[in-house]
Parts: structure tokens; sequence; C-alpha cells
């Protein structure tokens, strides 16, 4: 177990590596990334000033070297349009990108078993067929396309889901303020329903025929046969042996899947104007906020390498057969 | 002589009926499946309006009219003009800009899947074939990538490379090498001890003859199922970025880019600003999608039982 983690621990360090080299490399790849900083009107001279100031001017190792250690302290410069240290303003819309990240997650996997569960028991009827097709569906439609499908249908036509808006939950948690915490979060959860939901489609329909599919590779197996023979209830064998093995691949994928619901997030927030990371991202991009851009993408790959860590480590607790 | 002579027509002319006879038994396939041949006639016509956008679109796709700003469908114009699919905000036709929106989607998806799968290709192989430190380096690279969101890479080089067809191209096609790799590697690791290869060994073949031409076309066939299932995801993303505004130059219409654009009607509740855009990536990614998975089982029809 312990050289599991070890060597677990020592993976996430070789990608944090990974992350910075590339976002440094990045930057080098603009040509001379002092132009990303200043204005088009700058003169000859603020370019130079700009250059010194952040080191530019510097042999590329210690450009790097300097990168690395602002960033250990999560310096990534002060935001162009924010006039404030950019990892503030990130750090200020991290706890809403959260929300909605764990939310789609959560439906990922609350909505997805059961549909697929409920597909494998009724093979080839018309249930299994509906399941499917939406689940072939599902994997088609874009996040951002199905959030202004939904907006303009329950939002704007039926008016029954907010269109916009957020109340915080994980905030006033991290203050320390629980009562406001617990009080909102009906309210939380009740804004979360829309873009939770079009984040989390994509990972739903691909769960769900995962599910499936390995229900019914499970479900023809010895164990389940003789755990029918002796008598056992028909929902006991499902639940308790069968969907207790069928479930695995889902679980390996948790880890991955946070990546992409990430991803998701970005975009959706757009359409939602949700105060998160990815709608201060696409802020950041119009403007050409680069100490942004780059503070919002480490922040979100170490979110990201974190959440998939503790994922591989409970994994590895849950099942004995998991060795790495 | 004259044995040799009689018997090399048959050797050459047995693969060419035999994949003459595999190309019927797809058809025929297909046709009874039914949907991946709709999906395969869907794909035809995005193809059609990706080639031959310019001449049949009605309007031209940026021509705008503050006339007929946020026109209904099936509107007419001045001058004859006739939106079948509406007016967008500045008066462009809706239907003109969605024939040139299938242009970019289907060059960015083809083009970008080469890109990843030339490299995860070579990769792959060399990683299988020679195993040791090389397949090490490769597939921990690989790791790497994996185990970072991939979208958050493409929009920060995007932010710092600024948009383009070709920059889209490149960011999306790095980002797929991966799963062609881990995929052909593992197809080398298995071809690399089959008699056939041992015998090309034997001949004396050059090493690199022995990769690309005696292992390759064998591992062609998998690659064609992710291949297909690949072009509908980079879709997805690049109708994302685009909607982020990292896709092509504001100039050339994107179906991401108007969907970007619709966002400043919802309110107004111009529904077919959003809706055509929008139907036209699910229209094309679904039959990708479905095409996939028609191909997935046509070529190994013991995954049927399963899916």
């Amino acid at each position: 177990m312990w050289t599991f983690i070890i060597r677990r621990l020592i993976q996430s360090v070789i990608v944090i590596i990974g992350v910075t080299l590339i976002t440094f490399t990045a930057l080098q790849m603009s040509g001379d990334p002092t132009y990303l900083y200043v204005s088009e009107r700058a003169t000859e001279a603020e370019i130079q000033r700009t250059r010194e100031a952040l080191g530019f001017d510097k042999p590329l190792p210690e450009q790097y070297l300097n990168f690395l250690g602002n960033l250990v302290q999560g310096d990534f410069g002060n935001s162009l349009s924010y006039k404030r240290p950019a990892i503030e303003s990130v750090m200020e819309a991290l706890p809403a990108t959260l929300e909605l990240t764990l939310f789609a997650m959560f439906l990922a996997i609350v909505v997805a078993i059961p549909l697929g569960v409920v597909a494998s028991l009724n093979r080839g009827s018309a249930v299994d067929g509906s399941i499917m097709t939406m689940g072939m569906l599902g994997q088609s439609i874009p996040s951002f396309w199905l959030g202004i499908m939904m907006i303009m249908f329950f939002g704007l036509q039926l008016r029954i889901l907010p269109i916009s808006g957020h109340v915080p939950f994980i905030m006033p948690l991290i203050q320390g303020d629980f009562l406001r915490a617990f009080t909102n979060l009906p309210q939380t959860l009740y804004y979360l329903i829309m873009p939770g939901f079009a984040v989390a489609f994509y990972s739903i329909s691909r769960n769900a025929r995962l599910v499936r599919s390995s229900m019914l590779e499970v479900l023809g197996q010895d164990f389940v046969r003789t755990a029918r023979s002796k008598g056992i209830s028909e929902r006991a064998v499902v639940i308790r042996h069968a969907l207790r093995n069928a479930w695995l691949p889902v679980v390996t994928m948790i880890g991955l899947e946070f990546g992409f619901l990430i991803g998701g997030v970005v975009v959706v927030e757009m359409v939602f104007s949700w105060p998160g990371i990815g709608r201060l991202v696409f802020n950041a991009i119009n403007q050409r906020d680069i100490p942004v851009v780059q503070a919002a993408v480490v922040t979100l790959a170490l979110v990201f390498i974190a959440l998939n860590l503790i994922v591989d480590l409970v994994y590895a607790k849950i099942d004995p057969r998991v060795k790495l | 002589m004259t044995v040799e002579t009689t018997q090399a027509p048959q050797i050459v002319s047995r693969p060419l009926s035999h994949r003459r006879r595999e190309f019927r038994r797809a058809v025929r396939s297909m046709v009874q499946a039914k949907w991946p041949l709709l999906a395969a006639l869907i794909l035809f016509c995005v193809a059609l309006a990706a080639l031959f956008g310019p001449w049949i679109s009605p309007l031209d796709p940026n021509r705008q009219d503050i006339m007929v700003r946020l026109a209904d469908p099936l509107s007419e114009g001045r001058r004859n003009a006739f939106f079948l699919l509406g007016t967008d905000g500045l008066g462009r036709d809706v239907f003109s800009r969605l024939l040139y929106g299938a242009r970019i989607s289907l060059t960015v998806g083809i083009c970008a899947i080469m890109v990843g799968g030339t490299i995860g290709v070579i990769a792959g192989l060399l990683a299988g074939y020679f195993g040791g430190w090389i397949d090490d380096i490769i597939m921990r690279l690989g790791d790497i990538q994996l185990a970072f969101p991939f979208i958050l890479l493409a929009i920060m080089f995007l932010v710092i490379l600024g948009p383009g067809v070709v920059n889209i191209i490149i960011v999306l096609g790095v980002g797929q090498w991966v799963t062609y790799a881990r995929i052909v590697r593992a197809q080398t690791l298995s071809l690399r001890e089959k008699e056939y290869v041992e015998a090309a060994r034997a001949l004396g073949d050059p090493t690199p003859l022995i990769i690309f031409r005696t292992i390759l076309p064998n591992i062609i066939a998998p690659l064609t199922v992710i291949a297909s299932f690949n072009v509908a995801s980079v879709i997805l993303s690049e109708a994302s970025l685009s909607f982020l505004g990292l896709g092509v130059p504001p100039d050339v219409p994107t179906w991401g880019a108007m969907l970007a654009d619709s966002r400043d009607q919802l309110m107004a509740n111009k529904w077919w600003l959003a809706f055509f855009p929008g139907m036209a990536i699910v229209l094309t990614v679904l039959s990708f999608n479905i095409l996939g998975d028609w191909l997935r089982d046509f070529l190994d029809p013991r995954l049927k039982t399963m899916g």
C-alpha cells in the first residue's frame, strides 16, 4: 500500500513538472513573450522595461527556474486587466467551478448506473433501445449547445428553472460559516440543475453504456448463476452480486472523468454566466490577459491531479486487486 | 520460368478480389443495419456542403444586411433573397453560413486525426517494435498527457499562438496521438512474434521495411474504428473552442462561432440562431459515432454480443 502511495505521488509530481514545462514552453512559442504583456501602442522603451521587469531578457533555464519559483508561491504576475495578482481572481472563482464539477460528477454516476442496470436487465426491449439511443445521442451533443437549448426550453418557455445565477455553498464553508452554507444548499442545488445536466449529459450517456455492457458480461458469469441457483432474490443478485462487479469499470474512469468534466465546465459556465474559472478564462481570452489564463490553467490542472490522486487512493483501498 | 509467370498473376489478383468481396460484405452489412447507411448519407451531404459550399450556398455568408436583421426562417429579403433558415443579428444568411461551417468542421476533424494518427502510429510502432527505453519514454509521455485535462492545454496554446485553422489542427491533433499510440503498440507487440514477421526478418529485410510494410498494414483495421470516433470528438472540441472565440478568425463562419453569436439573441427567443448550427454539429458527430460503432461490430463481430 505504501509503495503504491509513494509511486503515485512521484507520478503526480512528474505530471506537475510536465504541466509547468508545457505552460512555460507555450509562452516561449509566441516568439517574444514580452509582447503578450504590453499594449499594442507601447513604445520601444516601455517594451524593454517590461522585458527586464518580467525577466524575459535572461537565459531560458534561468527564466524557467524563476517561473517555477514564482509558481510555487502562487505568483503568476498581475492580471493585465484587473491590476491585481492573477491568482486572487482564480481563487475567488474556484469554489463555483468546484461546485459545478462535483455536482456533474455526482450526476454522471448516480444517474448513469440505474440507467445502465435497467437497460441490461431488459436487454433488447424498448426500454433498452431508448436508453441506448439516448446514450448515443448524448455522446454527440455539445454540452454548451445542450445548455442553450435547456435555457430556451426550461428557462424561457416553461419558466421553471433559472437561466443564470449562483448561490455559493463552498465559499461560506471555507469561511467557516456552516449555517449559511447549509441554508444555502437547497438554492445552490436548484441553480445547479441546468448547468449540471448540461455538463454531465455526455458522461451520463457514456457511463450508462459502460455499465450496461459490463452488467451484461457479469450477468452471464458463473457466480451470478450460482447466486441465482441458491434462491437469492433477483434484487439481491443484481445489486449485491452483479452490480458490485459491473460498476468497477466506471469507478476506474472516475479519475479521468474529472478531466473531461472540467473541460465541459469551462465552456458551459459561459452559457449560464456561472461565476467560475471558465467565465474568468473566457474574459481573459478576450482581453489576452495571459497571467490569468496561465493561473487558471495551472490551478485547474492541480485540482484535477489532486482529485485524480484521491480517487486512485480510495480505489486502491476499496479494491484489493489494484496494484500499480 | 513458365511456372513462375503463370503463378504470379494469381498471387497479385487474390488480395484484390478478396478486397472487393470484403467491400461488398461491408456495403451489405451497412444496408442491413440501416442506421449506418443513414449516417453515411448524412456525412455525404456534409462533405458536399464542405466541398461545394461556395457554389451551392444561396448568399455570401458574410454579407450583412441591416434591413433583414433576425429574419424568420423561410422569409424573403430584398432582391429575391430567400432565407431558408433565417438571418442572424447582422442580417447574414444562416443557411449559407451553415454550409460554409461544414468546411471548417470537416477539415479540422479530418486533418487533426491525420496529424494525431501519424504521430501516434509512428510512436506506437516504435514503442511496440523496439520495446525497452524507447517504449518507456513514449508511453510515459502519453501517461502524462492523459493525466491532464486536454482542453485546458488547447485553450492556453491557442490564446498564445492566436486563432487559425492550422493552429487548431495542430493543437487538437497532438491531443489525440496517445490513443493511437496505445493501440498500435499493443498490436505491434503481438505481431512482432508472428511467423511472417520472423520470416521477413530472416530474409534480411531492413527494419523500417518490416515495420511499415509488414506490420503496419495488419493494424490498419482497428485504427479506422478509433479514427471514426476521434473525428467525432475532435469536431466537438473544435466547436467548443470556436464557441470560446479560440477557433478560426472571426470572418470565417463556423458552427461553434455561430452558437457563440446566438447568445446575444438568447433572450429575444430567436431559436433558429442556436438550433440549426447545433443540429448541424449533432448530426455530423452522431453520424461519425454511429459509423464507428458499426465499423467496430463489422470488423470484430465478437464484440456485438456485448454492446
